[in-house]
């Protein structure tokens, strides 16, 4: 059994020595991504189903580089041509699979507690990659080791989330995460679409001005607003949001210090992002979507199995 | 078919409607009570049943139950409803309306009762829709289903979203002398909720019902209450503000009762654990502080008594994702026991207060015959042993239904007897 038991399904239950051994794991294995043949044979054999239940995201892109650069065999199912979408249970869906002698299961569902769901039901290990808006642990991982790596720890940091907290899965994983590494977590957005009673539930200090949100922080990660939150009436208009809440250069240069910009992606620049923030200097965006590749490369290692004090000798014998 | 005349002796005689607190015989004949207390002398040609050691009370009735029949056989018939309530001590159970098709008209109703009398197990009372195929349009004829035997009227399943038509119900059912019950949920607060709205739903990232999508409901209900004078009954209360309401609307003398399920007297919405679907109802388990306040509330009486709102449901259709799955769970086999374990056992409430709660005032809410050991009432009567520990098995289960939190738990006090018009309907540990 790996340090990580069967599956990887949230941060919430992963302990602070968990999280930082697979962040420790993901570092040795960024090297593989930046040679010419970007290959090494650790997970030669194992066969990997990544399950989407809904549209293909850069989050399977990036799990399908991760795979492949371990040699795993990888096969997408998605709604659209599987028989989910004829009326079959998850459940059955993923008996009929195991059934083909897979070994792991990458699974994003709209219901959250989906991947748990099915973890308790199948003997593969599952790693979740988003459930309804549950969590979204590798996003979470990847974003701690983001940070980490610019400040080499994160004790005492205050990290603001910024937007829809309420439906995010990358919220709830980044605060878990962030907490457990000893950082003060703020959250920012309009009332309605934070979680009533944020501060109890999750821990978090509520910022209702993203001008004090900016004030007080030292890194910012923007959640994605996703237009469908303006037609369900959480909020009036995508042009008011961005006027009281957008993160704008003008804001940011009030701030004390420099702050440090994640989006877990994808952007849409001139609503919860300007772009002179999205593409400045300050900005760790596409660190994150770099770092996400081996965050993920370190969760399908670990959950195999692998030691992470092995990982870096593991990689350099396999080369 | 003639009943052989019953003689319990030696059972500890328990009912707080006529102050019975102590060892004694009762006497059943032609399905009436014929003599209780002291020693009896029955007739040659009676059966007798030693009870010594065991709690003899008034038959238990529960206001709100979910047989499926006509609809979902396949999850519950009135056969097995009606047997799954014997044994629980349920003497009689209402069955809700919200069938497929609907009970919305005398024919249904004819139908429920037709089932039941085959069932030859605990009386099932039909309850009528309010309105037809509970579209919350249109008046159910109330008039004729209460001619033909429902006791009651409710859309429950679905709230009275028009405050108009339930005016009305309350206005036309008090013709007939009817409560009308409601199921109380503001739906655009509720809207795709599936647990309680707090710190456990903002945790697992599911869309929560606020208590508040309740308490509108129960404010307006009272209000055209106070208006009409049409009796409501309040379905499944869930938390501390809706007691306050209906405190509120009681101490003003408005015609207002109301009902509390055992999983919102003893369960919060911790159990829902990691997406644990057999803890997944409407209205949802809530917080500690709602079931002090329920808990309270039915001591005192603001609650009047407790319903099971037995709800079976299929294996695979719990079996899915949290959001997915229908609400609610199984109890009529439970409720007892689960009341005994956790209000009972530790000194909560009494076991006569039990009983109360469980026969005497759900009689008197819907109106009912029974809940009662008075010489001349129907024969209907529960023993008890409340030493008796079991632990749930849904094997075990005379519902089809195996959707309980409960399995697995062992609990404290069970039925041994279950007695409907002087005749043994369930017996502990044998073929009902």
């Amino acid at each position: 059994m790996s340090v990580l038991g069967k599956d990887l399904l949230d941060l919430e239950s992963l302990s602070t020595a968990q999280i930082t051994a697979i962040l420790d794991t993901a570092e040795p294995l960024k090297a593989i991504s930046l040679r010419a043949i970007k290959k090494v044979p650790t997970m030669r054999g194992a066969t990997i189903v990544n399950l989407f239940f809904e549209a293909p995201t850069r989050t399977r892109v990036s799990f399908e580089f991760a795979e492949k650069r371990m040699s795993a065999d990888a096969v997408n199912v998605a709604i659209g041509n599987s028989s989910v979408s004829k009326g079959e249970t998850l459940v059955d869906t993923a008996r009929n699979l195991e059934a083909m002698k897979i070994d792991m299961v990458v699974i994003r569902h709209q219901a959250s507690g989906a991947a748990r769901f099915l973890a308790e039901r199948i003997e593969s290990n599952v790693i979740n990659a988003g459930d309804g808006t549950h969590e979204h642990p590798t996003q979470g991982l990847l974003d701690l080791l983001t940070l980490r790596d610019k400040w080499g720890s994160l004790q005492g940091r205050r990290v603001c989330l910024v937007g829809d907290v309420l439906h995010s899965r990358v919220a709830r994983s980044n605060i878990h995460g962030l907490r457990k590494l000893g950082a003060d977590v703020g959250v920012c957005g309009p009332r309605s679409l934070l979680p009533n009673g944020a501060e109890e539930a999750l821990g978090v200090t509520v910022f209702d001005r993203i001008e004090a949100a900016i004030e007080w922080a030292d890194a910012l990660n923007i959640l994605r607003l996703q237009l469908e939150r303006m037609t369900a009436g959480y909020i009036p208009s995508l042009r008011e949001y961005n006027r009281v809440f957008g993160v704008t250069r003008e804001r940011l240069e009030r701030s004390p210090r420099d702050l440090l910009i994640l989006h877990p992606g994808p952007m849409d620049r001139g609503v919860e992002i300007d772009s002179d923030v999205a593409d400045g200097p300050h900005s760790l965006i596409l660190d994150q979507v770099t770092n996400g590749v081996a965050i993920r490369m370190a969760v399908l290692y670990m959950l195999r199995g692998g030691r992470p004090d092995l990982a870096a000798a593991g990689m350099a014998a396999g080369e | 078919m003639t009943t052989r005349p019953l003689l319990l002796t030696g059972g500890h005689l328990l009912d707080p409607s006529i102050g019975l607190d102590g060892i004694g015989d009762i006497l059943l004949v032609d399905g009436l009570v014929a003599s209780v207390g002291g020693s009896i002398a029955g007739p040659d040609e009676a059966e007798h049943v030693d009870c010594r050691g065991l709690h003899v009370t008034p038959g238990f009735i529960d206001v709100h139950c979910h047989l499926r029949e006509p609809g979902r056989e396949d999850v519950e018939t009135i056969a097995t409803g009606a047997r799954a309530a014997a044994a629980g001590g349920f003497t009689a159970v209402c069955a809700m309306p919200n069938t497929d098709p609907v009970t919305d008209n005398q024919a249904a109703v004819g139908f429920i009762l037709a089932q039941a009398a085959k069932a030859n197990a605990s009386r099932v009372y039909p309850i009528g829709s309010i309105s037809v195929g509970m579209n919350g349009v249109q008046l159910s004829e109330m008039g004729e289903m209460v001619a033909a035997g429902a006791v009651a009227v409710s859309d429950d399943g679905r709230p009275v979203v028009s405050a108009q038509l339930m005016r009305t119900a309350l206005e036309y059912a008090r013709t007939f002398g009817i409560p009308v019950a409601d199921h109380c949920e503001e739906p655009t607060l509720a809207h795709g909720g599936v647990m309680n709205e707090g710190v456990i739903s903002a945790r697992l990232g599911l869309k929560g019902i606020p208590s508040e999508s309740e308490e509108i409901m129960v404010i307006r209900d009272i209000l055209l209450a106070r208006r009409t004078g049409g009796r409501v009954h309040l379905c499944h209360m869930s938390t501390w503000g809706s007691v306050e309401l209906i405190r509120w609307g009681k101490e003003r003398g408005i015609p207002v009762t109301a009902e509390v399920c055992p999983h919102h007297l003893t369960l919060t919405e911790e159990r829902v654990g990691q997406y644990d679907t057999n803890a997944k109802m409407n209205p949802p388990l809530r917080t500690q502080r709602d079931v002090d306040a329920l808990i309270a509330a039915l001591k005192d009486g603001t609650i009047d008594c407790v319903a099971t709102d037995h709800a079976p449901h299929h294996n695979d259709e719990k079996n899915r994702e949290f959001s997915d799955a229908p609400n609610g769970i199984v109890g009529l086999e439970t409720a007892l026991s689960v009341l005994l374990t956790w209000l009972v056992t530790p000194g909560t409430i009494t076991l006569s207060q039990l009983v109360e709660k469980l026969s005497c005032a759900p009689a008197r809410v819907f109106g009912l015959p029974g809940g009662t050991l008075r010489r001349g009432s129907i024969a209907d009567v529960t023993v008890l042993d409340p030493a008796a520990s079991w632990t749930v098995k849904g094997s075990d289960f005379r519902s089809k239904g195996r959707n309980s939190p409960w399995l697995n738990s062992t609990l404290s006090g069970r039925v041994a007897r279950c007695i409907v018009g002087g005749r043994q309907v369930h017996v502990l540990d044998s073929p009902a």
